[in-house]
């Protein structure tokens, strides 16, 4: 079956079973492979994407609840301030081990951001908790969201 | 065992492997003409080019797990052949032992084997640099310097850019490696500096560079069951209902063979996309095969080894002095029963390969530690000769020693073959949960004694592991030099072994991973009982001397570890900071991977039992060199997590000979709310850098075991730590 939608500011075809999730039907049937596949049951945040700004467990959603909806993946996210914000950080402070994690990371740190400017610890406990980082690369992770947000960055 | 890195005799042989594949047998072909790289590329040697516009290509060797090695052994060479760090681009070997010796990833080793070795080859290169300007310019090779990348001749004031001079330099002969010299470390420019990691960008911007983002032209996806209990043969399965699903080309049974670490029997399904093939799965309804091992459980294991805890050891490994005279002579005695469990590894990237058969051969892209192993298993297996295997290292999401094994390779490649198609398999993380070579369990019945003065003057551990007829499970092991051996005057260490039918391997710090835990905890239980400092306890055992044993693998240098545990201390104020109720302090030191680590962790317990991890504090010697600091902190921190990760909750648990957990529901990893800050120091001292991969996770769980006696009072004795036994209500 198509269905059709929008990923990254475009229109796009996708021919998929019904029930399909929208991780799977990127992935395999887009070839956008930034999302990543970790556990398929909404456990470790590797498949985030927004849809209409929203962070989701890509790996959970299935292909006919997306409609309408505005997907932004890893690939499109550096195009929104808050994205190319986090990006950078990310770089500067290098905070991957292996990465794998790290585009689902940086999907749920842009939408904290995008809610709440500078956010606390406890505000990066809540909304990075859905984000397992098996490397365990926390430290940095919480850095460099303190400094993409332009606030101080303890060592 | 086959992938023993941690054993010492497979350990030392590693070392001697190395040594002779290293540089100093490299081919340092003459570049250029027969070569595929452009016309424009002048090759230096094997791992260095460049082009006219001094742009520099530094091949890495080794697999990229996480651990950094596409930059920091890229690096090494870059200092030695001076240039600029942003005139390098560096680039991922295929697996080619022929050219780059072994490779692999493991046992913390890239850095002592690679040290010396890629130093040597940059300073060659920069070498033969230098040759071709003086010969151009017609000037003695003394009186050039280089910098950045540039040859300077200051008399004349002539200056050329390496890439300038790199087809004439590629033309001359390589100097003796063993002889060329070598940049003082005080002229370093990269390295020791904060380098993000090469492929940083990509990693953030979603670019395909793992080894379930390979796409290959017709490629189709695949799944593959296997039994439950571990080597169990299909016995039926309704391969029909499975081809009916949209999608599905093929269903079929793989009969496989009986070696745990190969290809195993099991269902394929292949499809057009993962997901129909994930779908069709559920359709096998397949029936295994009775297995003599399914009658396995840890409850079962458990209680043999209580009951073989009270019999005669099956041997006895070590036995210095008189245990029996050294437990009169204490003051006080101590025992207790230790325990761990089988843990998984659970990289984030579950396992996959893709693999692609026409003409006779066979084209392979694996996310792999051990690329030449797997190759061997694929030709093997497949009955092919291993020189038609040509072999991708893509990028690899996690390791910790899975990747050592090749099962998932060698399961592709049938598929593939099979298939006649490209085959893209990627398990579930239910397969990858229930299909590892586990961090086997174990069991330590511990007695030791203690005088008057704080001395230990006996110690004896009866060890129970896991182990088929008489010899250790892959990484079920202890050495008999493993700490405080050597180190107590009256010191018996007895084994004995439970057979397993559970695929066992080396994970993170191998061993050391279990051990510290337990030799750690025992001895903190003991300093208690001594009534002394948990700090001064451990310094007065590590006693006076410098190196105990030979110098190398087994070699234990004391004065190093007393070094990073007086360091630990101190950064953490330990002793001299007030906590509050409820809140402790607790150290351990380990000394794996030829690095030494001591560290403080501070915990919080909570009335409901709820542990919460304040700080660690980690003090590290490992040797005068930090390579990359971006990539050895970086290290260090996701080590002490892991460790504490594993204490707080992980746990395999084997029923009916298979494993139980499934996934991140059952087997929880750290989250960021938990994870607590990590301050790193480094220890520098006069001694050959190492590893910075494994060495520091060993003493974070029992360091963090001691802190939650000292907030409670509470002995943790058996991981995980079990939350519900420190309720204070
Ligand atoms: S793959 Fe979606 S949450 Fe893990
Ligand atoms: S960097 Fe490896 S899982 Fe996060």
């Amino acid at each position: 079956m198509v269905f059709k939608i929008n990923v990254n500011g475009k229109s796009q075809n996708v021919d998929v079973e019904e029930g399909t999730p929208l991780l799977w039907a990127l992935r395999d049937g887009l070839g956008i492979l930034g999302p990543k596949f970790g556990c398929g049951v909404g456990q470790c945040g590797a498949c985030t994407v927004h849809v209409d700004g929203q962070p989701v467990r890509s790996c959970s959603l299935p292909i006919e609840a997306v409609g309408a909806g505005k997907v932004v993946t890893i690939e499109g996210i550096g195009a929104t301030a808050n994205g190319k914000k986090i990006q950078a950080a990310w770089t500067e402070l290098d905070v991957a081990q292996c990465g794998y994690c790290q585009p689902g990371q940086i999907m749920s740190a842009t939408a904290l951001l995008n809610a709440t400017p500078k956010p606390a610890d406890a505000d990066i406990d809540a909304a990075m908790s859905g984000n397992i980082c098996r490397c365990a690369t926390y430290v940095r992770i919480r850095a460099a969201i303190k400094q993409a947000s332009g606030q101080k960055v303890e060592a | 065992m086959a992938d023993g890195f941690t054993e010492g005799a497979s350990r030392r042989d590693l070392l001697k492997t190395g040594a002779l594949a290293g540089g100093l047998m490299l081919s340092f072909s003459v570049a250029g003409k027969t070569d595929a790289a452009p016309a424009a590329e002048a090759k230096l040697n094997a791992y260095v080019s460049l082009t006219p516009d001094n742009k520099v290509t530094i091949v890495s060797k080794n697999p990229e797990i996480g651990q950094g090695i596409k930059t920091s052994l890229p690096m090494i060479i870059a200092e030695e052949f001076d240039v600029d760090w942003a005139q390098v681009t560096t680039k991922q070997a295929d697996g080619d032992p022929a050219t780059y010796g072994r490779q692999f990833a493991g046992g913390s080793m890239a850095t002592p084997l690679h040290w010396d070795e890629l130093r040597r080859v940059g300073a060659a290169g920069r070498a033969m640099i230098v040759a071709a300007a003086a010969q151009t310019w017609n000037v003695p090779v003394a009186e050039c310097t280089t910098a950045l990348g540039v040859v300077y001749h200051k008399a004349s004031g002539k200056k050329a850019t390496y890439g300038s001079l790199a087809a004439k330099a590629a033309t001359l002969p390589a100097p003796d490696l063993k002889t060329v010299p070598l940049k003082d470390a005080k002229d370093y420019k990269i390295l020791g500096r904060f380098m993000p990691q090469v492929d940083s960008a990509g990693l953030v911007t979603g670019k395909p560079l793992f080894g379930i983002d390979v796409v290959v032209p017709g490629m189709l996806y695949a799944t593959f069951d296997k039994a439950p209990v571990f080597g169990a043969k299909v016995a039926s399965a309704d391969l029909a209902a499975a081809k009916a699903v949209k999608g599905v080309r093929h269903a079929f049974i793989v009969e496989g063979g009986t070696e745990l670490s190969g290809l195993l029997p099991g269902v394929a399904v292949v499809a057009d996309s993962w997901w129909q093939a994930h779908k069709a799965r559920e359709k096998l309804n397949i029936q295994w095969a009775e297995h003599p091992t399914s009658k396995q459980s840890t409850t079962d294991y458990d209680a043999q080894a209580l009951a073989l805890s009270k019999a005669a050891p099956l041997r006895t490994e070590r036995n210095d002095g008189d245990v029996a005279a050294g437990m009169k002579a204490a003051s006080k005695t101590v025992e207790a029963a230790y325990s761990y469990p089988f843990i998984a590894h659970a990289a984030l990237e579950p396992m996959n390969c893709t693999a692609a058969f026409k003409d006779g051969k066979l084209e392979i892209w694996a996310p792999t530690q051990n690329p030449e192993p797997g190759r061997q298993l694929v030709a093997k297996t497949l009955g092919m000769d291993p020189a038609a295997i040509s072999l991708h290292m893509t990028r690899c999401g996690g390791g910790f020693g899975r990747r050592l094994a090749n099962d998932y390779m060698v399961e592709a490649a049938w598929i593939a073959k099979q298939a006649g198609a490209p085959v893209k398999l990627v398990w579930s993380r239910e397969d990858d949960l229930r299909h590892d070579f586990y961090r086997p369990g174990g069991y330590h019945f511990l007695s030791g004694g203690v005088d008057a003065s704080g001395a230990v003057t006996a110690w004896r551990d009866h060890f129970v592991s896991f182990g088929n007829d008489g010899k250790f499970a892959s990484s079920a092991g202890m050495s008999q030099n493993e700490f405080p051996a050597r180190f107590v005057p009256n010191f018996r260490y007895d084994l004995s072994l439970i057979p397993t039918g559970v695929p066992t391997g080396p994970l993170r710090a191998p061993g050391s991973n279990a051990l510290s835990f337990v030799m750690q905890s025992f001895i903190d239980e003991l300093a208690h009982a001594a009534g002394a400092d948990p700090v001064a306890f451990r310094l007065k055992l590590l006693g006076d001397g410098a190196m105990v044993g030979t110098p190398g693998q087994s070699g234990y240098a004391a004065d190093r570890m007393r070094g990073v545990v007086k360091l630990a201390a101190e950064k953490a104020g330990w002793g001299k900071t007030k906590l509050p109720k409820g809140t402790g302090m607790g150290i351990a030191f380990h000394f794996s991977h030829m690095g030494y680590f001591a560290e403080v962790v501070q915990a919080t317990v909570a009335a409901d039992g709820a542990v919460k991890v304040d700080k660690v504090w980690v003090a590290a010697d490992v040797g005068r060199q930090i390579i990359n600091p971006a990539g050895g902190i970086n290290q260090v921190q996701g080590s002490v997590l892991d460790g504490l990760s594993a204490a707080l909750g992980q746990l395999i648990t084997i029923e009916n000979g298979a494993a139980v957990q499934g996934n991140f529901g059952d087997y929880p990893l750290m989250r960021i709310a938990d994870a607590p800050p990590v301050e790193v120091h480094f220890l520098i001292t006069d001694n050959p850098p190492t590893g910075l991969g494994e060495p520091a996770l060993p003493p974070a769980p029992p360091a963090l075991c001691n802190a939650i006696f000292a907030a409670t009072g509470k002995r943790i004795r058996s991981l995980p730590i079990n939350t519900e036994a420190l309720k204070s209500v």
